[in-house]
C-alpha cells in the first residue's frame, strides 16, 4: 500500500489576527479521504485554524496548501469549488427556503436547467434526510435540521473537502449521534475529507481517523494521531486530562 | 498618559473605520461594474422585495409627512405674507422649496431612518450568523450578492417616494390657502408657472443621489457590523445617522455647486 494522499497540508503555519498570535508552528497533513477532528479547549484556536483553511482569514506565516493550492486571489474561485463548509449555526440564509439554499451554488456556478438543479437539490435533501423540509424556511426548522441542510448545501457541488464547525454544539445526544451517522455514510458513499472542528468526545471516538490537538497557553499543536492512541498513550498531561474529562491531574 | 492613549485610541478608532469605508466603497464600485458587465447574475428578486419594502412601506409616511411639511410651511408663511396681502406667493415658495430641495431631503431621511436602517440590521444579522461568511467561502462575493441589490432598490425608490412627498406637500398647501379663502385655480397655476422642468428633474435626479447615498451607508454599516452582543444596534444607528449626514453633505455641497454655476 503506497503512502496516503495529502490534500491539506499545514507547514510551520502562524494562525491568528494581525494583532494577536494564537497558534505558532503548526505543521501536519490531512489525508484524501479521512475525518481529521482539531481538537481543544475552548479558545485553543482551532476555529481560528479552520477560518485559515477555509479562506476566510490568510495564515500569518508559514504554508497551508488545499489541493496542492494556496489560498490567494488567483486561486480562491477554485479551492472555492473544492472546499464545502458547514458553519456551527448552519448560516443559511433566511430569506430562502431549505431547497432555495441548496440551490444556490447550482445556480451560481453550474449551467444547470432549473428542473435539473431542483432535481439535484432534492437528491441532497434527501441524502441528508430531509427531503420534506425542501419548502420550509430556515426558521421553520430545528438546529438540527438546519445543520443537516447546511451539509447537503456543501454537498452541492461535490467539493472535495468538507469543513464542519462544531456539528454536535447544541444538540441533544440522539441528534449529535445521527449526525455522526451521517458524515460516516457520507465519507464512505462520497469518499469526501470531512475537517471537523469539535471538543466532543463521543464524537470524536465514533467518527475520527485522525485528531490534532491544540493547546491555548502554549499557543501549539500538541498531539496528533489517532483518538484512541492519544487517549491512551499520550504522555501530556494536557492531552490525557482532556480524554479523561479532567480525572487526571495537570 | 491616560488622555493622550484615548486620543490615540480614538484617533485609530477613526481612521480605520474611515479605511474601512474607503474598501467598502471599492468594492461596491467593483461590485457595480461586475453587475453591469454580467446583468443575468444580478439578483432581481432580492431587489425587488428591497424595493417593496422600502417604496410601498415608505409610502404612507412619506405622504403623511409630506403633507405635513406643507401644511406648516403654508400656514407659517402665509401668516407673514398675508400682512402685504401677497399669500398667493405662497404657492410658488412651496412648489420651489418642495421640488429643488424639501422633498428630496425629507424623503432621504426618511429613507435613512427606515430603509437604511433595516438593510443595515438585515446584512449586520447574516454578519453574526456567519451568512456572509457562508458566501465568502462558497466563492460568492458578498457585496454583489446583497448590497447591489438593497443600493438599486433604493436608488429606484427615492424617487417616487419624493415625488409623493412633494405632491402632498403642495396638496397640505392648497388646503391652507383654500381655508385663507385663496381659490385653488390660482394656487395652481403658480405652481406650475414658479416649478420649471428643471426644479422637477433635477431634484428627482438629487434624490436618485441620496437613494445612493442611504443604501450604501446602510449596507456598508451592516457589512462592517462587529459580532458583539450590541454589534447590529450599533451599525443600525450608524446607518442612520452616517445616512442622514451624508445627505447633507452631498445636499450641501449641490447647493455651493448650483449657485456656482447659476443653476
Amino acid at each position: 500500500m503506497g503512502n496516503p494522499e495529502a490534500i491539506i497540508e499545514l507547514e510551520n503555519v502562524t494562525a491568528g489576527y494581525p494583532d494577536a498570535k494564537i497558534l505558532e508552528n503548526v505543521t501536519f497533513k490531512i489525508n484524501r479521504g479521512e475525518i481529521f477532528i482539531l481538537l481543544g479547549g475552548s479558545g485553543c484556536g482551532k476555529s481560528t485554524l479552520m477560518k485559515h483553511m477555509i479562506g476566510l482569514n490568510p495564515i500569518l506565516s508559514g504554508k497551508l496548501k488545499i489541493c496542492s493550492l494556496e489560498w490567494n486571489a488567483k486561486n480562491r474561485q477554485r479551492l472555492c469549488r473544492k472546499i464545502g463548509v458547514m458553519y456551527q449555526s448552519g448560516a443559511l440564509f433566511g430569506s430562502m427556503d431549505c431547497l432555495g439554499n441548496v440551490m444556490l451554488p447550482l445556480e451560481e456556478f453550474t449551467s444547470l436547467k432549473k428542473r435539473e438543479r431542483v432535481e439535484k437539490a432534492m437528491q441532497l435533501l434527501g441524502d441528508v434526510g430531509l427531503a420534506d423540509a425542501a419548502n420550509k424556511l430556515p426558521n421553520e426548522i430545528s438546529g438540527g435540521m438546519k445543520k443537516r441542510v447546511a451539509i447537503a448545501r456543501a454537498l452541492a457541488l461535490e467539493p472535495e473537502v468538507i469543513f464542519l464547525d462544531e456539528p454536535s454544539a447544541g444538540l441533544d445526544p440522539i441528534t449529535a449521534n445521527a449526525l455522526d451517522d451521517l458524515i460516516l455514510r457520507l465519507r464512505k458513499e462520497r469518499g469526501t475529507t470531512f475537517v471537523v472542528v469539535t471538543h466532543e468526545l463521543e464524537s470524536i471516538k465514533k467518527i475520527a481517523d485522525r485528531a490534532a490537538m491544540f493547546d491555548k497557553s502554549r499557543r501549539a499543536m500538541i498531539a496528533l494521531g489517532q483518538p484512541k492512541e492519544l487517549a491512551e498513550s499520550s504522555k501530556d498531561p494536557f492531552v490525557k486530562s482532556f480524554f479523561t474529562r479532567g480525572q487526571t491531574n495537570v | 498618559m491616560g488622555f493622550c492613549s484615548a486620543i490615540g485610541k480614538k484617533a485609530t478608532k477613526r481612521a480605520r473605520a474611515i479605511g474601512d469605508a474607503l474598501a467598502f466603497t471599492g468594492e461596491a464600485t467593483i461590485a457595480a461594474f461586475a453587475t453591469f458587465l454580467t446583468p443575468h447574475k444580478f439578483r432581481l428578486k432580492d431587489c425587488a422585495l428591497a424595493f417593496e419594502r422600502a417604496a410601498a412601506g415608505g409610502l404612507s409616511i412619506a405622504i403623511g409627512i409630506g403633507f405635513l411639511l406643507g401644511l406648516i410651511l403654508a400656514f407659517q408663511s402665509a401668516a407673514a405674507l398675508k400682512m402685504f396681502g401677497v399669500e398667493i406667493y405662497v404657492a410658488d415658495l412651496l412648489a420651489i422649496g418642495l421640488f429643488r430641495e424639501l422633498g428630496p431631503i425629507i424623503t432621504a431621511i426618511l429613507l435613512a431612518g427606515r430603509s437604511g436602517g433595516a438593510f443595515a440590521a438585515e446584512i449586520g444579522t447574516m454578519k453574526v450568523d456567519e451568512e456572509i461568511d457562508a458566501l465568502r467561502t462558497m466563492g460568492l462575493d458578498p457585496v454583489r450578492f446583497l448590497v447591489m441589490p438593497r443600493v438599486l432598490a433604493a436608488i429606484c425608490a427615492m424617487p417616487i417616494l419624493t415625488i409623493f412627498c412633494e405632491l402632498s406637500g403642495l396638496l397640505g398647501g392648497a388646503l391652507i390657502l383654500r381655508i385663507m379663502g385663496v381659490p385653488p385655480a390660482a394656487y395652481w397655476e403658480h405652481v406650475v408657472s414658479s416649478s420649471g422642468m428643471f426644479a422637477i428633474v433635477f431634484g428627482l435626479a438629487k434624490s436618485c443621489l441620496f437613494g445612493l447615498l442611504v443604501g450604501l451607508v446602510g449596507c456598508g454599516a451592516g457589512m462592517n457590523t462587529k459580532s458583539t452582543a450590541d454589534g447590529v444596534g450599533v451599525a443600525t444607528t450608524s446607518a442612520v445617522v452616517g445616512g442622514i449626514i451624508a445627505v447633507a453633505i452631498a445636499d450641501g455641497l449641490l447647493a455651493v455647486f448650483c449657485y456656482s454655476w447659476g443653476l
